[in-house]
């Protein structure tokens, strides 16, 4: 139940690298008007984002390209996306995610 | 509690402006999903051998996802606190897009203000507040510290129990928990693909954005890939929006 003085660091310093970004445009932007072609920009990042994590998820494995079929990341991810677009539901993405791959780790 | 939660609104928000409880509820949906990942990485931090206390301080002053999921991996493989740092740094770089999207709701309160509601900002509460704005085209603050706190305490929770369950589960991959972080990005990515009437354009930036996070990721660095992906796909498709 101890903090080590190294982790302690750590993460105060992870936890000021992630502090800053999330204030920052909140503060300052909120002084300066952003154009339309910004807006438009800014509508597209959460697609950006999210679509980066993803393919970086499913796709790499230390360091290196993994399309082959024994990568069960992408194979699960699969009925991920499918509950997703049909039930809409963030709960029964997640939970559909760990059970498909958890069986696909046991069975293959 | 409908007639509880009509009475503080007529009371608090004279031109119905949405509640802190209002927040509070629209969170509801994410919370189980988000329960599910704080465990998750609950159960990776404390087999990565870190303390039940050291996961409480990264699930309060951290309180972010993917940084506890990448801090546990690399403390568990001896990185040095200067690569850990830098290396979440570029994570969570992505957050500046988020918070200067949401600024612009935002313009009327004071810098101070905007830091209240940047310094709980998370994907999670992204996501919920950017369709709130798309049905209103305004988001309230009081509503916004409602959607933030909820998801911070249940965040918190759920990182508690998963430390304190962890010590049982020895190999959290035969559980399929680590997906629980790609997992949720599916469903917060195809959440706000339908929310929105732009699926042509949202396809293309969606692809461009997979190719070069994967390009980028395996010539260069996986968090440079994040950062560059996501500038190039935003930019390509703000160029493409003002095309047609």
């Amino acid at each position: 139940m101890e903090i080590s003085a190294d982790n302690f660091f750590i993460i105060i310093g992870a936890a000021l690298v992630t502090f800053i970004p999330r204030v920052l445009p909140l503060m300052l932007l909120s002084r300066i008007t952003i154009p339309a072609w910004g807006m438009r920009w800014l509508n597209f990042v959460p697609i950006a984002v999210m679509s980066a994590l993803i393919a970086q998820e499913l796709f790499i494995q230390d360091g290196e390209l993994m399309l082959s079929s024994n990568n069960l990341e992408i194979i699960a991810a699969l009925p991920t996306f499918w509950i997703a677009i049909k039930t809409r539901s963030l709960l029964g993405t997640v939970v559909t995610g760990i059970i498909s791959l958890m069986l696909l780790r046991y069975f293959w | 509690m409908k007639l509880e939660t009509a009475l503080l609104e007529s009371h608090a928000v004279p031109e119905s402006e949405a509640s802190f409880m209002q927040g509070v509820k629209d969170c509801l949906p994410t919370l189980l999903g988000y329960l599910s990942i704080g465990f998750a990485a609950g159960v990776v931090e404390k087999t990565a051998g870190l303390s039940v206390a050291e996961i409480a301080m990264m699930s309060i002053i951290l309180y972010a996802g993917s940084a506890q999921f990448i801090a546990a991996g690399m403390i568990a493989a001896g990185s040095t606190a200067t690569s850990i740092v830098i290396t979440i740094l570029f994570v969570n770089l992505r957050h500046l897009l988020l918070s200067a999207a949401l600024s612009p709701y935002f313009r009327h309160l004071t810098p101070l203000r905007n830091m209240l509601i940047g310094s709980l900002l998370t994907d999670e509460t992204f996501g919920v507040a950017i369709n709130e704005s798309a049905k209103k085209h305004k988001i309230s603050e009081r509503w916004m510290h409602g959607l933030n706190i909820t998801a911070y305490l249940n965040w918190f929770i759920a990182n508690i129990a998963g430390a304190l369950l962890g010590q049982w589960i020895s190999n959290p991959e035969s559980l399929g928990l680590d997906f629980a972080l790609p997992a949720m990005f599916i469903g917060l990515l195809v959440l706000t693909l339908l929310s929105r009437s732009k699926f042509a354009v949202d396809i293309v930036v969606a692809l461009i954005a997979v190719l070069i996070a994967v390009g980028v990721s395996l010539l260069w660095s996986p968090s440079i890939g994040v950062i560059a992906a996501t500038l190039v796909a935003s930019t390509i498709g703000m160029v493409i929006d003002k095309w047609r």
